[in-house]
């Protein structure tokens, strides 16, 4: 997947006439690259400035000028700490759900299904199939499944298991599911990846060494499956963190799990407000970075960019 | 250990697995069974089945407007995207250059930033440079975070490539230009297909950069999430199963003909 695509970085070409031809390389790569910092990196620059925009004197709403109030990131702080925390505490639970669902379904595609290749591609197909259907619809379709009156809630108060007020969508649990629901084939795929590589003489060998299964798998399995773990953990976290979706209130949320994305969304769409949705995003960006840096390095492999 | 147990130990991933894949289908089953609705204003309430609103598709407001919307701004990321991205894949795998690394990096960041900080950091420059937002904008958009996907997706074809077909060409006295055309190109073409489709599935799916990027501009999506607060109608349902049977349909085709093909190829060795 995306983060493992850049780990193998094929040997440069060694032929002595391709320095020759660096000519050539810039042609091929000037358009694309001028692109992504056109597109990329100029308006990560614009969110910075935006960030430290002050309104305008007497200006109307959603007129701001350039400055270098930097006290707005304090503001943003105060005001929507709550959010930042709920993003990265949500995010966090969502990416560890996914990766205790996942971890058995893609063992069970890249090792119990090896010598089923046709049974192997529908499973795959099945992991994916997710993709091919708006994750907005899916989200509404567990809003409606999950709803007060709806078939799970609504059968299980008639049984009287719950009582008639229980309520699931609107909570911190409903977001968190919705998290890690949507991207549970993020997870799967590069872990799949991983397994499928696995080479189960290894798997043997802890046996033989008279190892207990759980032993084989914590010291064996797991580490050789390291790479798609890190690349799934990252994939899920990433976008989660950002998410504003699932939180929305109408979707899984409501008010009170609203996270950084909604404030993000609400400050720059319908307040106007750009600069605190700009200092948000910085915010969230940064935050992202360093909890990546860190995770990748304590993990090991430094190899992923 | 007893057979009974030793069976379940045995089974028990499989029985997981089924499980797993219900789970995961649950609302895709769920969207689609309501695209068979006889719904009124709200698809919440199943009231029985109908083929109605598969056949008067377009007459709910906006569904097929934001459907055409999202086919055009899928084609134009698409194409720009794959001709961009695929430039960048070739060089990177046969060219040697300096700043290798920073570009590697640039291709990265994109995969690894937050969508919600691309799209508003796309709309405080479109905002800055005093650009309306539009299918332009949007397109601009998609294309951005498509092209790293396509350089991924390309790249690996033109590593496993083998140097030596296109050096047989060159031996056989084609000039670079031929060499590419006639050797290089229809080589690369299968990871160059793959890569445009992810672009297309990426564009077609996109929310959340959309939102702060299209204005008066209705994709797809962004019909969806506008009209979920109000209610969704059961065309969408329609629209997006429409979109999930062709997507599997075409996921199954290609990887029936794969192994058949293998299955060809291993026939013949």
């Amino acid at each position: 997947m995306a983060f493992g695509a850049f780990t193998t970085t094929a040997a440069p070409p060694t032929d002595a006439g391709a320095r020759k031809r660096s000519k050539v390389a810039l042609i091929l790569l000037l358009p694309g690259l001028a692109y992504l910092a056109l597109f990329f990196l100029v308006p990560l620059v614009s969110l910075v400035l935006t960030s430290l925009q002050s309104k305008v004197p007497g200006g109307d709403i959603g007129e701001y000028q350039f400055d270098l109030v930097f006290a707005n990131y304090g503001t943003v702080v105060g005001q929507y700490g709550e959010h930042i925390l709920r993003s990265f505490g949500y995010a966090l639970v969502a990416t560890v759900l996914a990766l205790l669902f996942s971890y058995p379904l893609a063992y069970f595609l890249g090792v119990t299904l090896r010598r089923f290749p046709l049974l192997q591609a529908l499973g795959l197909t099945l992991v994916i199939a997710p993709f091919f259907i708006s994750f907005l619809l899916r989200t509404l379709a567990w809003k409606q499944i999950l709803s007060d009156e709806g078939m799970v809630l609504g059968t299980l108060k008639n049984l009287s298991v719950l009582p008639a007020d229980a309520h699931v969508t609107g909570t911190a649990g409903a977001v968190i599911f919705g998290l890690a629901y949507n991207f549970i084939p993020f997870m799967t795929l590069p872990i799949y990846t991983s397994l499928e590589k696995l080479d189960l003489r290894y798997v043997e060998a802890g046996g033989d060494l008279y190892a207990s299964p759980a032993r084989t798998f914590f010291s064996v399995t797991l580490p050789l499956s390291a790479p798609g773990v890190i690349s799934g953990t990252l994939l899920t976290f990433i976008p989660a963190a950002g998410d504003y979706v699932n939180a929305s209130n109408s979707f899984l949320g409501s008010p009170d799990t609203a996270m950084i994305g909604n404030a993000i969304e609400s400050n720059f769409l319908t307040q106007q407000n750009y600069p605190a949705a700009a200092s948000l995003s910085i915010i969230l960006m940064a935050t992202i970075l360093v909890l990546v840096a860190a995770y990748v390095r304590r993990s090991g492999t430094e190899d992923l960019v | 250990m007893n057979s009974v147990s030793r069976f379940l130990s045995k089974y028990t991933i499989w029985l997981y697995a089924v499980l797993a894949f219900v789970f995961m289908l649950v609302p895709i089953v769920y969207t689609i069974a309501f695209s068979f609705n006889d719904s009124r204003r709200s698809n919440i309430e199943w009231r029985g089945f109908t083929l109605d609103k598969w056949l008067s598709l377009c007459e709910a407001q906006g569904v097929c407007q934001a459907f055409a919307n999202s086919i055009l701004v899928g084609l134009v990321s698409t194409i720009l995207a794959t001709t961009l991205g695929t430039m960048i894949a070739i060089a990177l795998a046969r060219y040697r250059f300096r700043f290798r690394a920073a570009t590697t990096l640039l291709l990265f960041l994109p995969m690894a930033t937050p969508e919600v900080v691309l799209g508003a950091g796309l709309a405080a420059e479109f905002l800055t440079a005093g650009v309306p937002k539009s299918a332009l904008t949007v397109i601009l958009a998609h294309t951005m975070f498509c092209i790293s996907f396509v350089v991924v997706t390309v790249r690996a074809r033109v590593a496993s490539l083998d140097p030596a077909m296109e050096e047989a060409g060159r031996d056989l006295y084609a000039s670079p230009s031929q060499v590419f055309i006639r050797v290089t190109f229809p080589l690369l073409l299968p990871g160059i297909i793959a890569a445009a489709l992810l672009s297309f599935a990426l564009s077609f799916d996109d929310f959340i950069i959309t939102n702060f990027n299209s204005g008066p501009f209705v994709t797809f999506p962004k019909f969806l999430y506008t009209a979920a607060a109000r209610g969704l109608p059961a065309e969408a349902n329609v629209v997006a199963s429409a979109v999930f049977f062709i997507a599997i349909i075409a996921v199954v085709t290609v990887q029936l003909t794969s192994a058949a093909r293998r299955k060809r190829l291993a026939a013949q060795s």
